[in-house]
C-alpha cells in the first residue's frame, strides 16, 4: 500500500537491495544529475558556510576542552552535511529531537555556540535552548528520543498542525529496543517523523558489524512498513534531497520516514574517548576522502562558484566563536537554588526543609572561616 | 580499584570455564574505564565479547546464559543506563529462582559503575542503590577500597544469586592499595568496622569512605571519637553489626550520596529504631544526596557531600 504512493527515490534506493544515494564523489563530480537537488549558487555557498562554522566551532571546542577550560564533548567531525541539510529542511515550526551528535542542526534552530559551551561547561541553561522554537534538550540515554519525537508527531496530527518532527539516533541506538518500537508506533499511527540514524560506522569502539546482521541499517525500515533510504551521509546534496523529499512526505500525512545517513566518526565518540584503540589510522586516511567539506568545496570549484577563502573565513569564526566561549566562561553564576528550583512545578515541603537545611550549613561554613 | 577488579575477573574466567564477561565496549577496548583490558586477548571473543548497544538485551541473556550452566559477569556502561535494563532485573533475573522453586538459580553479577563528582554529562552520575535493594532476590554490593572489591567480587560471581556489584567511579583510579595476586573472597552481607569509636556511629559505603575518614579526622580534632563501618554490602545488610556499633556509641550518622528520601539511609535509620532505640543520645541522621536531578558539574559542589559536611552534622549529632 505504501508503495504505491512513494516517491520514487525510494523505490530507486530500495534498502533490501542495498543501494545508496549519491549525488557527488569525492571529487566533486556529478554522479547522478537527475538526483541533484535544485538550489541556487547562493544556498549551495552558504550550506558551505554553515559547515565550515560546525567544523570550526567543533575543533575549537574539542581544544578548550584539551586545555582544561571544558568538561567532556562530544565532536560532531565529518557528519556536517547530513547537519547542515537537515537544518535548511527543517522549519521554525518543525519540530527537533536530538541525540547528542547533530549541533549544526541545533545551530539551524537557533541554538547558540554560547549555549552549547555552557552546556558541556556543566550548567543546565546551556542545554535549555530557550530560544530554539519547538526544540527538545540533547538525550544522552540512547534512543529513548525516539519515542518522544513519536509522541510529539501524533500531538501534532491530532492537532492537524502542518509540522513534522526531525529525530536522530546513532548506529548503536538502532540495536536497542526503543529504536524497533518507536518505528513501530510511528508506523502504526502514521504520523509525521523523519527518523535519522546517523551510521557513522561506530558506537564509541564497536563497529556496525557487530550491532547487527542486516546488510545496512535502512533496511530496518521494511519489518515497520515505512519507507527507508540509504543516503551517503557526507554527500551535501544527496543528504538535502533525501530531507526535502522526507518533510514533504511526512507533511503530507502519509506517515514516517527512515533516512540512514552513512557517514563516518572522524573525531572520537567523546574528548574522553581514545579511537586509536579500536581503529587502524589507515580506515581514517581512507574515509577522511570523503569528508563532506572537501567534498562540497571540489564542487564548487568545479562549477565556478568557489568565493570563499576559508583560512580567512575560518579566522573570523573562530573570533566569533571564541567571543562565545568567553561569554559562556564567564558565566559562573551557578546558585544553589538552582539545584532545587526546577524539580517540580511547586516545590514540596520536603525539599524545601532539605534546602533549608544545606543552607544553615552553608551559613555554618561560612561563620566559621 | 580498577586493576583489583580486573584481577578479579581474570582469576574467575581462568579457573572456571562457564564465566563469561560481556557488554558495551567490554572487548576490544577494555570498558570505558578499562576495567576488563586485555581480557579478551587472554580468554578469546566467546568468553570475552562486545554486545550490541542494547542494555535490556545483556541482562536478559546473561539471565538466559545464567539458568543454562554459564555464569555471566555483565558490564553496564554506567548507572544511568542500567534503567533500560530494569525490567529484565526487576521482572525476570531476581524472580528467576523463586518463580521456578528452586529448579533454575541465576548466578550472575551485573557490573556497573556508580556515583557522582567527575564532572559527567547527565546520566553519569546516579547512586542507585537503593533502587536495586529494593528489589527482592537481588544481593547489592558496594565496595570502598581496590582490596574489598577483589574479594567481593569473587564471592559475587561465586554466588548462586543475582548480584549488583556497583564500582565507585570517583575512586575508581583515586585509591592505590597493595592487593594480593591470589585469590581470595570477603563474604557478602558483612560490614566491616574500619575504625573504633565510642561517641558517634558513622554508616557509609563506597566512594564516601573517603571523605568519612576526613570528616573523622575533624571530629577528632574537636574531640569526638567516632566509630566507622564501611556497609560492603547494601543488601543483605549487615544489621548484627549496625546494632553492635549504635549500642555502643549511642549515636547514628548515615553518610551516602543517593537521595535522602525512601534511602539506604532511611533502612539504617529503621534498623538504628529498631535494635538500639533505648540506645540512643540523639536522633540518628542522614547526610545524604538531596531529593534532586544530580546536578552537571559546575552546580554539582552543592550535590556533593564533603567532608565538611559531614562533620557539621557529626558535631551536631554529638552536640544534641
Amino acid at each position: 500500500m505504501i508503495q504505491n504512493n512513494l516517491p520514487a527515490i525510494f523505490r530507486d534506493f530500495n534498502p533490501l537491495e542495498d543501494k545508496m544515494l549519491s549525488v557527488i564523489d569525492n571529487e566533486g563530480h556529478v554522479v547522478s544529475k537527475q538526483y541533484m537537488p535544485e538550489l541556487d549558487d547562493e544556498t549551495v555557498i552558504d550550506a558551505y558556510k554553515q559547515m565550515l562554522y560546525e567544523r570550526t566551532a567543533d575543533e575549537m571546542a574539542i581544544s578548550y576542552q584539551r586545555q582544561g577550560r571544558m568538561f567532556t564533548y562530544t565532536p560532531n567531525l565529518g557528519q556536517e552535511a547530513i547537519h547542515i541539510a537537515a537544518g535548511m529542511n527543517i522549519r521554525r515550526e518543525d519540530w527537533l529531537v536530538p541525540a547528542f551528535r547533530e549541533m549544526g542542526t541545533l545551530l539551524a534552530k537557533g541554538v547558540t555556540m554560547k549555549e552549547m559551551f555552557l552546556f558541556y561547561l556543566g550548567n543546565e541553561h546551556g542545554g535549555s535552548f530557550q530560544n530554539a522554537h519547538h526544540t527538545l534538550p540533547i538525550a544522552i540515554s540512547i534512543g529513548t528520543q525516539l519515542h518522544h519525537a513519536t509522541g510529539i508527531a501524533y500531538s501534532v496530527k491530532y492537532q492537524k498542525k502542518d509540522e513534522t518532527v526531525f529525530t536522530f539516533i546513532g548506529d548503536g541506538g538502532t540495536s536497542e529496543g526503543d529504536f524497533s518500537e518507536a518505528l513501530n508506533f510511528a508506523g502504526v499511527w502514521q504520523v509525521p517523523v523523519v527518523f535519522t540514524i546517523q551510521n557513522n560506522q561506530y558506537a564509541i569502539s564497536v563497529p556496525v558489524k557487530s550491532q547487527t546482521k542486516s546488510i545496512n541499517l535502512a533496511v530496518k525500515s521494511v519489518a515497520f512498513g515505512i519507507p527507508g533510504i540509504k543516503v551517503d551521509g557526507n554527500d551535501f546534496f544527496a543528504m538535502y534531497l533525501a530531507y526535502k523529499i522526507a518533510a514533504a512526505y511526512t507533511l503530507s500525512g502519509k506517515g514516517p520516514v527512515l533516512i540512514e545517513a552513512f557517514t563516518y566518526r572522524l573525531g572520537a565518540h567523546t574528548t574522553s574517548d581514545d579511537p586509536t584503540k579500536y581503529r587502524k589510522k589507515e580506515e581514517e586516511i581512507e574515509w577522511g576522502l570523503t569528508d563532506p567539506l572537501i567534498r562540497l568545496r571540489h564542487f564548487m570549484e568545479k562549477k565556478g562558484i568557489w568565493n570563499i577563502d576559508p583560512e580567512k573565513l575560518t579566522e573570523e569564526y573562530k573570533q566569533q566563536i571564541n567571543q562565545q566561549f568567553l561569554d559562556a566562561e564567564q558565566n559562573k553564576s551557578y546558585p544553589h537554588e538552582d539545584v532545587f528550583k526546577f524539580m517540580f512545578s511547586d516545590m514540596p515541603d520536603e525539599l524545601k526543609r532539605q534546602k533549608t537545611e544545606y543552607e544553615q550549613f552553608l551559613r555554618w561554613k561560612e561563620n566559621r572561616k | 580499584m580498577v586493576k583489583a577488579i580486573n584481577n578479579a575477573l581474570d582469576i574467575k574466567l581462568n579457573e572456571d570455564e562457564g564465566v563469561v564477561v560481556y557488554g558495551e565496549d567490554v572487548g576490544v577496548e577494555g570498558g570505558v574505564f578499562r576495567v576488563t583490558e586485555g581480557l579478551q586477548r587472554k580468554y578469546g571473543v566467546e568468553r570475552v565479547f562486545d554486545s550490541p548497544l542494547a542494555e535490556s538485551g545483556i541482562v536478559g541473556t546473561a539471565l538466559g546464559m545464567a539458568v543454562s550452566g554459564l555464569r555471566p559477569i555483565v558490564e553496564l556502561q554506567f548507572e544511568g543506563f542500567t534503567y533500560p535494563a530494569f525490567n529484565q532485573i526487576a521482572s525476570n533475573v531476581s524472580r528467576m529462582q523463586n518463580r521456578s522453586r528452586g529448579k533454575f538459580s541465576v548466578p550472575m553479577v551485573i557490573r556497573f559503575p556508580y556515583g557522582g563528582g567527575i564532572n559527567a554529562l547527565e546520566h553519569h552520575s546516579d547512586s542507585p542503590e537503593a533502587l536495586y535493594a529494593h528489589i527482592p532476590g537481588l544481593k547489592v554490593v558496594v565496595p570502598s577500597t581496590p582490596y574489598d572489591a577483589k574479594g567481593l567480587l569473587i564471592s559475587a560471581i561465586e554466588s548462586n544469586d543475582p548480584v549488583v556489584f556497583m564500582e565507585p567511579k570517583r575512586i575508581y583510579r583515586a585509591i592505590k592499595q597493595e592487593v594480593p595476586d591470589e585469590k581470595y573472597s570477603l563474604p557478602l552481607g558483612k560490614a566491616k568496622v574500619i575504625q573504633d569509636g565510642s561517641d558517634v556511629t558513622v554508616v557509609a559505603f563506597g566512594a564516601l569512605i573517603r571523605e568519612c575518614q576526613k570528616a573523622i579526622a575533624m571530629a577528632e580534632e574537636a574531640g569526638i571519637s567516632v566509630e566507622l563501618v564501611d556497609l560492603r554490602t547494601i543488601y543483605p545488610i549487615d544489621r548484627e553489626t549496625i546494632r553492635n556499633s549504635v549500642r555502643k556509641t549511642g549515636r547514628m550518622v548515615v553518610v551516602a550520596e543517593a537521595h535522602e528520601s525512601f534511602s539506604v539511609g532511611s533502612e539504617l535509620i529503621a534498623i538504628t529504631n529498631e535494635e538500639a532505640f533505648l540506645y540512643l543520645e540523639a536522633p540518628p541522621r542522614r547526610v545524604m544526596g538531596f531529593d534532586t536531578i544530580v546536578p552537571l558539574a559546575q552546580g554539582e559542589k552543592y550535590f556533593i557531600i564533603s567532608p565538611e559536611r559531614i562533620f557539621y552534622e557529626i558535631e551536631k549529632t554529638f552536640n544534641f
